[in-house]
């Protein structure tokens, strides 16, 4: 188990270092000169020179990589060419936003997609089962960023049942800082209020981001459920006369669970380009929104910076998926 | 992006193979998605022929209006037809998907053949690459890649292709292991038979199925990324009327215009659909064991 680990964690870092070169090249590509578009067209030459020495833009390409793979190991990604701070303290004011959004997305879409994936095969063939059908064919179809104007023109502006963008109401304080998720912090700070308000403000960018994984996830749970169930060791568990609940319960669902779980994984995975456009249409402070802004005003050291922790979710995300499968089943062999 | 991975892949006899697409051509859902692309295809063919009017000439008295006989899908604040734009937006959509399925597929082919074929550390190099790759969310890079590159169409195609041509690389790597040891090809190598002509003839021509399959998810798959990209500003500019650019354009008219998104995003979704629901009954057709999934 440990040397599986360690093997994974030996390709994650070989990975974050081909990442790392790639994000460097690109910084690279730029035709259009990122210290100018930063000063302004009236700056002077010297000031230029200046702030080209100040970045180290003056430096060979190779070099350049080097120094700049050395500060990222020391954790430090650059500094912002349009807020002036260090990407890194950017990053970690906006990332927690991503993670209450992805996290609230991934139990809507677990919750529900695995729900309606098992009712949609115990049920096979009725109405749920074609309801169901038709809900993953439309989620894997209809673009996310339209579902996102929908609900919000829906329940925000046409009938007010829900808060519009933002992640509080304009008039409330953040609470005190302990996770940066407002919903937890509220709770840590005991206040009710505003974990209530959060939680309001929550509710339509976690469905709007959701709902293609619950589509994805509908689908796997029902056909990897009807799968089991059209196993021997069901049919004897049945034959057994053991409760309908109990063989679906115990003997199905676990063994069920286990593509369910990679497809959490790749879901997960993948959550972040959803993020983007979720979070601009929601105007959620978060990596997507960091992203987009920085990108117009062409902030390379802060696009590189979103990309270079966002190349890193995945193949974590991946590395705790296989874990976890051995967990579930530990037939499957660990190379 | 799903991958596909499929071990049947002996070339059938040609008769069964026809039979075989007639079938999958009675099933609804296979049916009901040619015919929709069918139609798509040609309504970006004959674009110019079917629209009312210029999709981006201007007529502001005309703003706004709803669906009608005289409009058959409304028009936009500018007083652009919508129909106009959605046909037109549909040579965008279509031409572009086919890009990046045509550029990742090749490049993803030619390296995934290579890292088959040759194996070793060529393989293995290979195959970190697509790692590498593989980790980055694609519209996160695609903004990178438009940062550094100035947003257009043009680079989100780059971008876009540039996540999905992994994809095919580990597809195409695994078919050529699973093939390259089969009898037909060591029987070929043993005739003297050279091994590009080994590759082109022998290993390609049994990889199609699958290469079709998976070519089939991601024309929906890069669709969709086009369109998200556009809507946030980093693909296609406005006025082109490209769908993800014209729901982006609709955004504040959500409430008071609803058909200036809602026709773009159907469009999306059908053409979308069409392309998933066709890759389900291509693959369906190679593994009938996955039927009904």
């Amino acid at each position: 188990m440990i040397r599986f680990i360690l093997r994974r964690i030996v390709g994650l870092v070989l990975v974050l270092v081909g990442v790392s070169v790639i994000t460097f090249a690109l910084s690279q590509l730029v035709p259009i000169d990122p210290v100018a578009a930063a000063l302004g067209q009236n700056a002077r030459n010297e000031q230029i020179e200046a702030y080209r020495k100040e970045l180290g833009l003056d430096r060979p390409a190779v070099l350049q990589y080097f120094s700049y793979a050395a500060r990222l190991l020391q954790g430090d990604l650059g500094k912002s060419i349009r807020t002036r701070r260090a990407v890194a303290d950017d990053l970690r004011d906006f990332l927690p936003a991503t993670i209450e959004l992805s996290l609230a997305a991934m139990l809507v879409a677990c919750v529900l997609g695995i729900a309606l994936g098992i009712l949609a095969a115990i049920r096979r063939n009725s109405w749920v089962d074609a309801l169901a059908r038709v809900f993953a064919l439309v989620g894997g179809s209809l673009p996310i960023f339209f579902v996102g104007l929908l609900v919000l023109a829906l329940f925000y502006s046409r009938l007010r049942w829900l808060p519009g963008p933002g992640r509080l109401d304009a008039v409330l304080t953040p609470p005190p800082r302990v996770t940066g998720m407002y919903t937890i912090d509220s709770l840590l700070a005991g206040n009710w209020p505003l974990l209530k308000n959060s939680l309001q403000h929550l509710v339509l960018p976690a469905v709007t981001l959701g709902y293609f994984s619950t589509a994805v996830l509908l689908r796997m749970t029902r056909s990897s459920m009807l799968e089991v169930l059209g196993q021997d060791y069901v049919r004897t568990a049945q034959a057994k006369g053991l409760r309908d609940r109990v063989v679906l319960l115990r003997h199905a669902l676990k063994n069920a669970m286990i593509p369910v779980l990679t497809t959490i994984g790749i879901v997960f995975g993948s959550l972040l380009s959803g993020a983007v456009l979720t979070e601009t249409i929601f105007g959620w402070p978060g990596l997507g929104r960091y992203a987009t802004t920085s990108a117009v005003s062409l902030d390379l050291p802060a696009v590189m910076g979103v990309t270079l922790v966002a190349a890193v979710v995945y193949p974590v995300v991946n590395m705790l998926v296989d874990i976890g499968y051995h967990l579930l089943d530990p037939r499957i062999g660990i190379r | 992006m799903t991958t596909v991975s499929l071990d049947n892949t002996t070339a059938a006899a040609p008769v069964s193979r026809r039979r075989q697409i007639a079938s999958a051509l009675r099933q609804p859902a296979v049916a009901a998605s040619v015919l929709i692309l069918l139609l798509f295809v040609l309504a970006a063919l004959f674009a110019p022929l079917l629209s009312p009017a210029d999709p981006l000439a201007q007529n502001v008295l005309n703003g706004l209006k709803p669906p009608s006989g005289a409009h058959l899908f409304g028009t936009d604040k500018l007083g652009r037809e919508l129909v106009s734009r959605i046909l037109y937006g549909a040579r965008i959509s279509l031409l572009v998907g086919a890009a990046v399925v045509l550029i990742s597929g090749i490049l993803g082919t030619l390296l995934g053949v290579l890292a088959g074929y040759v194996g070793g550390w060529v393989d293995e190099a290979l195959m970190r690459v697509t790692d590498i790759f593989f980790a980055f969310p694609a519209l996160i890079l695609a903004m990178a890649i438009a940062g550094a590159l100035g947003p257009s169409l043009q680079n989100a195609l780059i971008a876009i292709s540039a996540v999905t041509w992994p994809v095919y690389a580990r597809l195409l790597r695994g078919q050529v292991l699973a093939l390259k040891e089969r009898e037909f090809v060591l029987a070929a190598r043993t005739v003297g038979v050279p091994e590009w002509r080994i590759i082109l003839r022998h290993l390609l021509p049994n990889m199609l199925a699958p290469l079709l399959v998976q070519a089939s998810f991601d024309m929906g798959g890069a669709i969709t990324s086009v369109a998200g990209l556009s809507f946030i500003g980093f693909g296609a500019q406005p006025p082109t009327p490209e769908w993800g650019v014209m729901i982006s354009e609709a955004r504040t008219y959500m409430a008071t215009a609803w058909w200036m998104a809602t026709f773009p995003a159907l469009s999306i979704m059908l053409v979308v659909g069409g392309f998933n629901l066709l890759g389900d009954g291509l693959r369906d057709l190679l593994d009938p064991r996955l039927r009904g999934r």
